[in-house]
């Protein structure tokens, strides 16, 4: 039965069980609310939880748990050469994943029927062909051994789902049946459905610590893959990139990050005077008005989407760079450059450093200005002197915080900034960072036992550790310096 | 001994000495500076919308040909019963000739063919998606089949470019794919009123097209699967998101664990979101084995990248509800979750929705860990459910960046226009609610 009737059945139970708890709670108390412990809904919503929620538990345990274990089974069923390694493992299991899904896409649209299941059993090399008739692609032609696995597949995941959903019905039930059992005036059931609410509100507060294991674990395994196939000292060290798809790659991250920290160093050197004078002009100079209308405006570019600067630099900043500045320079003829994704990437977060440094200086104590304005200074003297002074760690920390975003800014640099790794200082030559390896290493045909995919998680996990350090740094700087003056 | 009156300034309060001069002269440097600024980062965003809707503008038009096309029975429906399934057996190749012919005979009649051009060039200024829009069109109405009927199809890209300034008689001439003739022949057909054209309904509701055919390429794929995409997120981030904050704001004690889980938040909230895009590829595609290019796979990264862009501000949504409606509601008897759900979170509700929004926003724009999951592919179907292949808005607007021909970059542009024109709406949508709704205590 599939998963969705399966839950569908079990809310519709929950809701029985709702109605049913609290006309008993009701009729338990002879109608008398006063006589009850808790208003008549909880002792329904009692009973909603106690049958839905162990209930869908179970299904999405079994449906985490199931794939696994029917997995290792099969695994277990064939034969010894193709589960010497764990590649030829996987591939096998491929294999027999997809003959199984195929024949269930086959026979469950009436297109093969079983009674011709019998005659594939004897002669599988005709399955294919039959399988592609009926709409269903195969990669390569089935063995019998392959078949046979696909068969045993099929048989126990059918047996599994049936179990799981008596099992899953079964629980919602024996869920009802107690919670009626429960239902008497003195039983505490708002406390009881509190409880349970209080414990979805801190999973929901956990998934956040969730994603983060999960992120770390997902790219660390990958990267201890990538490790033993390719040594560490050369991948941190190497300043070669140069994938090849049928191996002897050399895959040195130093260009990555090179290009990664020039494209982000032109985007602050633009990002950082815009941003820190937009500040101090909003915050210390401009009246009501105009700080009404340029703040919004300048956030705007903080909201539109990265795709939308990359197009801008592929399109636009790219061509009239090298037009108007390269060639006639003659620095090099390529649209794509550090320059054109670095100026880009500067407009980005110039809000960024705007937003977070206007904080900054707002909350500088006035009697600071007071002094230095009493004293005689003229207002840029006091900014300059006293104000940027006291608001500078706060000034670093959004400043690094703008870095963390450029390093790990994605759609810009993969339009603007060209794919070619190479360490160089023109700046209209085109390099290549971190991200954009990524998502060349990942998106198309990709094959996650070489090491020119794998690779790519070891960037991942340099990136973010990179971002993570920084970021972390940032805030450590932002949140002590806001304490000094509160 | 000197003396404090030593000092040699100015001698009146009237007139500025050097340094004075000097110093206001700073000042106003100082000052246009910042006005320098900000009119920089102005002029970066106007200059920024200007080149995306002037390359994005004309993505909205398109030139179509309009001639009376006959529809002969004996090819068309070899089998003349007008049975639609038997009648999908001829192929758009059927049409194909079908279409030439008339387009041929009709141009000729209206005499606009310029001298020696041949009738097998002629074709060459509709679009190949033509004959497959042709086909469409009888296979929905069978009983067009035998008469001549006028028909309004695709011309070809390049002529579309054509009258957009994109392709020149110059640049046909060394163009594979038009002549200089067929450039004329279309001038000529516009005059004659063979030619026109009209706002582009197809970018919004066509699937994608290969690269040789840029004037049938659409957004139709890309825009469903953006809303399927943006359902599992509204349907997953709001509830988690809401008891997110809610248990942070109002429930957790101050200890190592909650400290743990808020510095993770804000951690979260600025890790790159590429490096969602891997989480999803290792733990969605490879561990699960949900399948590539699957708006539930999207849905479900872009969740777990949003949620803490919608928790901060939901917090901040529940901090601002005055302590007094707690003590009041606690006063009369309500529990602590009572107090909550009966009336924090309603006075809270429009700040949590309008963060919510600006949340989505983002998520609707954001394409780096949609690549990984493999939403690049090239697909023509619309996606009928959550677990079929399908695009997204951000991540056609890459994949046509990618393509050769100069005309998917106005499709492009025009992509950017559309999401553009989507995220204004859900912007507008969060200031209303902010406006309306939002109370100051």
């Amino acid at each position: 039965m599939p998963v969705l009737w399966i839950a569908l059945i079990v809310l519709a139970a929950a809701a029985i069980a709702y109605v049913l708890a609290r006309r008993s709670a009701l009729a338990s108390a002879q109608g008398d609310v006063r006589r009850m412990h808790s208003l008549p809904s909880y002792y329904g919503w009692h009973a909603f939880i106690l049958t839905a929620l162990p209930a869908l538990l179970l299904m999405l345990a079994w449906l985490i748990f199931q794939p696994l274990f029917i997995e290792n089974r099969i695994a277990s069923q064939l034969p010894a050469e193709a589960t010497a390694t764990a590649t030829s493992q996987q591939l096998a299991m491929r294999d027999v994943r997809s003959v199984a899904d195929g024949l269930q896409a086959a026979i469950s649209s009436g297109a093969i029927t079983p009674e011709e299941m019998e005659a594939f059993t004897n002669d599988p090399s005709t399955l294919r062909a039959r399988l592609g008739e009926a709409g269903v692609a195969l990669g390569g032609n089935v063995t019998s051994e392959t078949l046979e696995a696909a068969q045993n597949f099929r048989a126990l995941a059918s047996t599994m789902n049936l179990t799981m959903t008596v099992l899953v019905i079964g629980v919602a039930l024996a869920g009802a049946a107690i919670a009626l059992k429960q239902v008497r005036p003195d039983f505490w059931a708002r406390n009881a459905v509190e409880r349970t609410v209080m414990g979805l509100l801190i999973f929901a507060s956990a998934i956040a610590i969730f994603t983060t294991i999960s992120i770390v674990f997902s790219m660390v395994f990958e990267t201890m893959n990538f490790f033993r196939q390719y040594p560490w000292q050369s991948f941190f060290f190497g300043t070669t990139w140069s994938p090849v798809f049928h191996g002897n790659s050399q895959l040195g991250i130093v260009p990555l990050l090179w290009g990664t920290l020039y494209i982000s160093f032109i985007a602050l050197l633009v990002a950082v005077p815009i941003g820190l004078f937009a500040a101090i002009y909003l915050s210390e100079y401009a009246s009501n008005r105009v700080r009404s209308f340029a703040k919004p405006l300048i956030e705007v570019l903080a909201g539109i989407p990265t795709i939308v600067y990359g197009l801008f630099a592929l399109v636009t900043v790219g061509p009239l760079l090298r037009d108007y500045f390269a060639q006639p320079l003659g620095l090099g003829s390529s649209g794509t450059s550090v320059m054109t994704a670095g100026l880009v990437m500067g407009v980005m977060i110039i809000p960024f450093v705007s937003s977070l440094s206007d904080d900054i200086i707002n909350s500088v104590p006035q009697s600071l200005r007071d002094g230095s304005l009493g004293l005689g200074a003229t207002k840029s003297e006091t900014i300059r002197q006293v104000v940027l002074p006291a608001a500078l760690p706060g000034i670093v920390g959004a400043v690094l915080l703008a870095a963390s975003r450029a390093i790990g800014e994605t759609m810009i640099v993969v339009l603007g900034a060209g794919a070619a790794a190479r360490l160089g200082l023109n700046p209209f030559e085109a390099m290549t960072t971190i991200t954009v390896k990524i998502v060349s290493q990942l998106t198309g045909d990709t094959d996650f036992n070489s090491p020119e995919t794998l690779v790519a998680f070891a960037l991942g996990l340099t990136l973010f550790v990179i971002t993570l350090g920084l970021n972390i740094f940032a805030l450590y700087i932002v949140r002590k310096y806001r304490e000094q003056y509160e | 001994m000197s003396d404090i009156s030593s000092h040699r300034g100015s001698s009146s309060l009237l007139v500025a000495d050097a340094r004075t001069k000097r110093r206001n002269a700073a000042e106003a440097r100082f000052r246009s500076y910042g006005v320098a600024a900000i009119a920089i980062a102005l002029i970066a965003l106007v200059t920024l919308l200007i080149s995306i809707f002037g390359n994005g503008a004309s993505a909205f038009r398109q030139t179509f040909v309009t001639v009376p096309i006959t529809l002969p029975a004996e090819t068309l429906d070899p089998s003349g019963n007008r049975d639609p399934a038997e009648m999908a057996k001829v192929t758009t190749i059927g049409y194909g000739n079908v279409l030439k012919a008339g387009v041929t005979a009709a141009v000729r009649e209206a005499g606009v063919v310029p001298e020696g051009m041949a009738d097998s060039d002629i074709a060459g200024i509709l679009s190949q998606e033509a004959p497959a829009q042709l086909r469409a069109m009888v296979l929905e109405n069978p009983e067009l089949i035998g008469t001549t009927v006028e028909t309004h199809v695709l011309a070809h890209g390049r002529i579309d470019g054509f009258f957009k300034g994109r392709v020149t008689m110059e640049s046909a001439q060394r163009d594979s794919n038009v002549t200089p003739e067929r450039l004329q022949l279309a001038q000529a057909m516009t005059e004659k009123g063979l030619m026109s054209s009209g706002f582009n309904w197809g970018f919004v509701t066509m699937p994608d097209a290969s690269d040789q055919r840029p004037e049938a390429a659409g957004l139709g794929v890309a825009i469903l699967g953006s809303l399927f995409m943006m359902f599992v997120v509204v349907l997953l981030s709001l509830p988690i998101g809401v008891a997110a904050s809610v248990y942070l704001e109002e429930f957790a004690p101050k200890n190592r664990w909650t400290d743990v889980i808020e510095v993770n938040i804000s951690n979260l909230a600025a890790v790159p979101s590429i490096v969602f895009g891997i989480l999803g590829l290792a733990i969605f595609i490879n561990f699960a084995h949900l399948p590539q290019s699957a708006p539930i796979v999207g849905g479900l990264v872009l969740t777990l990248m949003t949620l803490p862009r919608i928790i901060i501000p939901a917090r901040a949504a529940l901090r601002a509800v005055p302590p007094s409606i707690r003590d009041a509601a606690l006063g009369v008897g309500a529990s602590r979750m009572q107090t909550v759900f009966h009336h924090v979170l309603p006075l809270a509700a429009p700040g949590i929705l309008t963060g919510m929004i600006i949340g989505l926003a983002q998520a609707l724009g954001e394409t780096a860990p949609l690549l990984l999951i493999g939403m690049v592919a090239f697909v023509r179907d619309y996606p009928g459910g959550l677990f079929d292949p399908a695009s997204a808005l951000p991540v056609q607007v890459y994949n046509w960046t990618q393509r050769s021909d100069p005309a998917f970059v106005e499709r492009a542009s025009g992509a950017i226009i559309v999401l553009l024109v989507f995220l204004i709406c859900m912007n507008a949508i969060a200031i209303i609610l902010r406006r309306r709704f939002e109370r100051r205590w």
